[in-house]
């Protein structure tokens, strides 16, 4: 059982990229050896930022020969028909078997295949692979045609077992496969040649190269680690810098530099935001949570340690953070003069072409801040206020220069112009909930003017008929319906929606958005439509609990005996009252009732009535279910022992009527008809 | 080190000479105002059709934006970038590239040079390119780019760019903290000149006209004349009636839009143009650059035959 080795080296690809390379390639080449009929132990594929590597273990030297059989035209059909048939099989005409298949003798054709060496389905696969790999973005270079993500230069494809390696010969716009690659671009360039996975590995790491990207930033991030703990520091933990700076470098050496004390005046934030976006620097912590050094990671190893990588790195910094404090300081004049200019800049500033400027967004949520304040218990005053202050930071130098840091640079702008600290919470967190997994805010004036944002976009972009379509959702309102569900269930908000939103269209978006979100909580679609087709559907929380209890009740025995007791009662009714053409809610009289299950069943209505009609008005679903529950037994001993169509008309009508007590007492508490059986 | 450089000309005239040594033609500056070297015709007209180029200039930019008055360390209206075009890409254009640093004496034991991903792309150019903005120690010093595209005509062959940061590069390997103060010419001549000698004055001079003086109405007025004139230029027949000669006018007509261009910044500057009427100049400015690249394309020098 050979394995095989695959290594395509290039010019440096996006670090973005290389994860998913690797793991396209691996899917391209196992497939394809699969579908060729060869079979492997394992694989496993590999990234740097100049190369993309491929092993397959124990895979099989050779496909096995296989054998088709295919059914042609009958004995005696035209000449045509047959030589066609033999044509496609790519068989000769003497070499069909005439068979008897009991419907007259028809001609067979045996398809033998032999097996494939390894070698040759290796070729045809891997060089399909690179002419048509899915690189989110390719390019052409020179005189070639070959797209790539940036230069190809060199193919290693080799085939090992006991006896030796051999090369695959593949061949790309030019390019010939070989054994030999290159290490390090500076510190070991020369060419070599490898014999196996195993000793490429070990090759490459001896000519600086670490093959394996977590080898790498498990590596940096240790190292980095031990460099801020011998300080007495701490290392913020970036996950995502952490994997992009992994495929930055093949020979990653973390230095950690200093951060000039001019610039430790600066908020944490807008140090990290500034190293992090233009250097890729880590940022190291004190015990107070300032921001105090940086670790960058070089991609070499040098003669004085670093000393001049680093010294340069700091002077780059220096001069990014010399901007930022300018923005800082700039801001901090216009902040402590109340930010009046930003809010002034914000007329001139577009939010959409047919939604006016950022200005007039503030208005609008000035008023809708203020109309939900009461709803939400925030003081309306504060809640215009903020809301009126919520977009002052886009104005500012900081946020032009880092965008991620809007609402942040709000919070502290804020502060020193002397608003309250409500104000400036609501400024920081009036965006949220951005993601499904975001912290929704609890603060009753950050909540008013974070629902009035979102409310504000919704209402505005569906009056201009901007809905999402399909996929695509370019203003994110989906993302801000979520929003909203999310602020009025996580605050417990009781809510009347159609009394801020026009319109049924957005309401019924809210309850797409709604079972979406209840479906992800385990909650059926039938169960939320039983719920919304109940009155007072645009109160999201009575939505919710309304729905939560029905999906509880449905879980225990009584309930789901329940709904087959009222949908047997519900079509019973109904067929009666399609073929008579009547409605049959005139009150069952108990008068009439002849069977003891049936006095039985009038007296459980009542009680019923009596527990459910209260327990509603308070909302309480849970015990409203709970006594619709004790109908289950006298609902299945009626239909146990009374046969509805009684001779006498009176008798059937009656009990017609007393069904549609059962309707009309468990369609109070949801349309239980909209449930699946 | 020795071989370092001692002043801004002389890591100019290093890349000069290494540029010529390895087969480029050295040539000179566009004579127009231009936002980047890559508007030079030796650029942009140069990258279409497939006749093979190798050129290498400096280009005077200049972004009136970027003006400050001559006072930040590193922002200026008026810059240099030094700017290669070879046509078809070589296969060691990265390893040419570096030869360049270590030309005007970075050394490359010492230093940490990475690629890093910046893909090129320009909207009045209808243009656009993959590669890398190069980093040296965490400073960009150059970009590096893979013309795919320009003037909506796809690129074949594919022409190597680079474009190098003449300022901040040389103060990166001069080890100047301000840009004034760096030496224009050799420190030890018997007239030294700092950058500031040269150019500080022009950039106060500039700074206050981009912003405050120059006239909006004069500026638009010329858009538009340029604008006309280039569609003009391009609508004539391409045989020419005096000598009887196809002379299809691409270059006469790609200055108009390179005029229209720098007037578009300077409106830019002056704070005029709102944020949808900015996207309506750009496509104004792109229209004629692909009128232009059109027509370049329909020339002996653009690969016609």
């Amino acid at each position: 059982m050979p394995d095989l080795l695959i290594e395509l080296f290039s010019e440096e690809i996006p670090a973005r990229m290389q994860a998913k390379a690797a793991a396209d390639l691996k899917k391209l080449i196992t497939d394809g050896l699969i579908d060729s009929g060869l079979t492997y132990a394992g694989a496993g594929a590999f990234s740097t930022p100049r190369r993309l590597a491929l092993s397959v273990e124990g895979l099989a030297a050779e496909s096995p020969d296989t054998s088709e059989e295919r059914k042609g035209p009958k004995v005696g059909a035209p000449d045509g028909a047959i030589e066609g048939f033999c044509r496609g099989a790519g068989v000769s005409r003497d070499s069909l078997e005439a068979r008897d298949t009991g419907k007259g003798e028809v001609y067979f054709a045996v398809i033998e295949k032999p097996g494939r060496k390894a070698a040759d389905v290796i070729t045809e696969v891997l060089e399909a692979t690179i002419k048509n790999f899915p690189w989110p973005k390719s390019m052409r270079w020179g005189m070639g045609t070959l797209k790539w993500v940036r230069p190809l230069h060199s193919i290693i494809c080799i085939l090992s077992d006991e006896a030796g390696a051999q090369v695959v010969p593949v061949s790309v716009e030019g390019i010939t496969s070989s054994d030999t690659t290159r290490g390090h671009r500076f510190m070991a360039p020369d060419v070599f040649s490898v014999t196996s996975f195993v000793n490429y590995e070990a090759k490459l790491k001896r000519a600086k190269v670490i093959l394996r990207a977590d080898e790498r930033s498990d590596l940096i991030w240790s190292e980095a680690s031990n460099q801020a703990f011998a300080a007495g520091l701490e290392l913020v933990e970036d996950k995502g810098l952490l994997a992009e700076v992994a495929g930055l470098v093949e020979w990653p050496v973390p230095l950690m530099g200093t951060i000039a004390d001019d610039f430790l005046s600066l908020p944490p934030e807008v140090l990290t935001a500034s190293m992090r976006e233009h250097q890729k620097f880590f940022s190291v912590r004190d015990k107070s949570g300032q921001v105090v050094r940086f670790v960058t990671v070089a991609n070499r190893e040098t003669a004085d340690q670093g000393a001049t990588i680093l010294a340069g790195n700091q002077k780059v910094l220096f001069a990014r953070l010399s901007d930022a404090k300018f923005f800082w300081e700039n801001d901090l004049r216009i902040a402590k003069a109340g930010g009046q200019d930003w809010l002034d800049a914000l007329k001139n500033v577009t939010f959409h072409n047919k939604l006016g400027t950022v200005a007039e967004l503030v208005d609008r949520m000035a008023a809708l801040s203020r109309e939900i304040a009461p709803l939400v218990d925030a003081d309306p005053d504060e809640a215009e206020a903020a809301a009126r202050f919520a977009k002052a930071d886009l104005s500012s130098e900081m946020v032009y220069e880092f965008p991620e840091l809007q609402g942040l640079m709000g919070h502290y702008y804020a502060g020193h112009a002397g608003l309250s600290d409500a104000v400036a919470n609501a400024a920081q967190d009036h965006y949220s909930p951005l993601g499904p997994s975001d912290d929704v805010p609890t603060a009753p004036v950050s909540v008013a003017v974070a629902l009035a944002e979102k409310i504000d976009k919704l209402t505005g972009f569906w009056a201009i008929d901007e809905k999402p379509t399909g996929s695509k959702d370019p203003f994110a309102l989906r993302r801000a319906a979520l929003g909203v569900i999310r602020l009025v269930l996580e605050n417990d908000l009781t809510l009347k929606l159609s009394t801020l939103i026009k319109g049924e269209d957005l309401l019924s978006f809210f309850h797409d958005r709604l079972k979406v979100f209840l479906k992800d909580e385990g909650i059926s679609h039938d169960v939320i439509d039983a719920s919304l087709a109940m009155p007072g559907n645009d109160d999201l929380l009575l939505l919710v609990n309304r729905a939560k209890a029905l999906a509880a009740f449905l879980k225990t025995d009584d309930g789901g005996n329940l709904i087959q007791g009222f949908k047997r009662a519900n079509n019973i009714l109904s067929q009666a009252e399609d073929k008579d053409g009547v409605e049959y809610s005139y009150g069952a009289d108990i008068k009439f009732a002849e069977d003891d299950t049936e006095k039985a069943l009038f007296k459980a209505l009542d009680a019923a009535d009596a527990n459910i009609a209260p327990a509603m008005a308070a909302e309480d679903f849970a015990t409203a279910m709970s006594a619709m529950a004790d109908l289950r037994a006298p609902i299945d001993a009626f239909f146990e022992t009374v046969q509805i169509n009684a001779d006498s008309e009176v008798l059937r009508r009656n009990r017609l009527n007393l069904l549609h007590r059962i309707r009309t007492i468990c369609l109070s508490v949801a349309d239980l008809r909209k449930l699946e059986a | 080190m020795a071989d370092t450089p001692r002043s801004f000309q002389e890591i100019i005239l290093r890349l000069q000479a290494y540029w010529a040594k390895h087969g480029c033609a050295i040539m000179q500056p566009y004579d127009l105002e231009v936002g980047a070297g890559t508007f030079h015709p030796a650029t942009t007209l140069r990258s279409l059709g497939n006749v093979p180029w190798a050129a290498a200039y400096v280009q005077p930019s200049r972004r009136p934006t970027d003006g400050r008055y001559g006072e930040n360390p590193n922002r200026l209206q008026h810059y240099y970038q030094y700017q290669v075009l070879i046509k078809p890409s070589p296969p060691n254009l990265q390893d040419l590239y570096l030869g360049s640093l270590r030309a005007i004496g970075v050394d490359m034991d010492l230093h940490d040079i990475r690629f890093v991903e910046d893909d090129w792309e320009s909207p009045t150019l209808g243009a656009w390119g993959l590669g890398w903005e190069v980093w040296c120690d965490g400073m960009e010093v150059s970009q590096f780019t893979y013309f795919q595209q320009v003037g909506g005509h796809d690129c074949y062959p594919v022409s190597g760019e680079l474009t190098y940061g003449l300022e901040r590069l040389a103060m990166y390997v001069l080890g100047v903290d301000h840009v004034m103060d760096m030496p224009y010419n050799d420190p030890d001549a018997p007239i030294p000149l700092s950058y500031g000698d040269v150019f500080k004055q022009a950039e106060q001079e500039y700074s206050r006209f981009n912003f405050d003086i120059a006239d909006t109405g004069i500026l638009l007025k010329h858009f538009e004349d340029a604008e006309k004139e280039c569609a003009a230029i391009l609508s004539h027949d391409h045989i020419d009636p005096k000598t009887g000669h196809k002379i299809v006018m691409a270059q006469p007509a790609y200055d108009q839009a390179i005029k229209a261009s720098h007037l578009f910044n300077l409106l830019d500057a002056r704070g005029v143009i709102s944020v949808t009427e900015r996207q309506a100049y750009i496509g104004r400015v792109r229209t004629l650059s692909k009128l232009c690249a059109d027509a370049f394309v329909q020339t002996a020098a653009g690969g016609a035959t």
